[in-house]
């Protein structure tokens, strides 16, 4: 049996507000971004790093009835506020470098990048407070 | 920093039309990054990978407009910002003598965003259930 990660979901609180950080500040590219009026207007819309065309983050809007009733959805969004979302482990080959560029666009770390015995880790949130992990693995660590 | 070839730095130009072409990015921007004057840059650059850094980064916007008329439905107006270009006239001109057609045109010659968009069963289960207002078995009086 064959399974494959295809896409991941991660709520968010404004699905404009995260396609501008997705793109604009982490550089991915945007996958699919439609409205389906169908569906109340739901709009689908899935971003993913260039180069990794077969991996797409969906970013969904923290649901609304009828998909959740009010009470869950405050809560979800509450929950989200407090920091306990999703959690995005992203690999990079200069670690430093990309703190240093980020920085630059404004993302804000919780860790600055950091000596790990696999590499350099560091951390940051995006703009719906998901956490995001940032790490350079060394060549030669196995695990 | 070691002694790299040219060709190198100019790569590290390259990178960064694919990585931030979303941004204004210009050739000026392309040269300071390569670390070379802007005549040496362009000059540099063509010898490299055989086109203008110009011609580079404008059709890097190219190709990812014409990715996002396929796969997404956003304005031309919104596509023309998404990849870094201001005019829109300007963006549908160099569009239209890229590809043959304007960018309107170029969409409506691929299946709708939303025959692609892979929304999932559940979701369409989820967000296509209707709401009803008032349920009679809600008035507890009634229903007896």
């Amino acid at each position: 049996m064959m399974l494959k990660i295809g896409s991941m979901q991660v709520w968010v609180h404004d699905q404009d507000e995260a396609l501008q950080f997705y793109t604009r500040k982490l550089g991915m590219e945007v996958r699919s971004d439609v409205t389906v009026p169908e569906l109340g207007n739901f709009r689908w819309l899935t971003v993913g790093p260039v180069g990794q065309p077969d991996i797409s983050i969906v970013l969904m809007p923290i649901p609304e009835p009828p998909m959740m009733d009010k009470e869950t959805a405050d809560a979800v969004r509450e929950l989200m506020s407090k920091g306990v979302g999703a959690t995005i482990f992203l690999t990079t080959d200069d670690c430093r470098k990309a703190y240093e560029e980020l920085s630059a666009r404004g993302v804000e770390f919780v860790e600055p990048p950091e000596e790990r015995p696999y590499g350099i880790d560091s951390g940051f949130r995006d703009v719906s407070g998901n956490h995001i992990r940032l790490t350079q693995v060394y060549d030669n660590f196995g695990g | 920093m070691a002694n790299h070839p040219i060709a190198r730095h100019v790569l590290r130009a390259k990178d960064l039309a694919d990585a931030w072409y979303f941004e204004p990015l210009t050739v000026a921007d392309l040269a300071r990054a390569a670390g070379l004057s802007r005549a040496h840059f362009s000059h540099e650059f063509r010898k490299a990978f055989g086109e203008s850094p110009h011609a580079y980064l404008l059709t890097r916007r190219l190709e990812r407009a014409a990715a996002m008329l396929r796969t997404t439905d956003r304005s031309v107006a919104e596509i023309c910002h998404d990849v870094g270009l201001s005019s829109v006239g300007s963006f549908t001109a160099s569009f239209t003598r890229t590809y043959g057609m304007s960018p309107t045109a170029y969409r409506k010659a691929f299946p709708p965003a939303a025959d692609l968009a892979r929304v999932p069963g559940c979701l369409v289960r989820a967000y296509g259930r209707p709401r009803l207002r008032t349920f009679r078995e809600d008035r507890g009086a009634a229903a007896s």
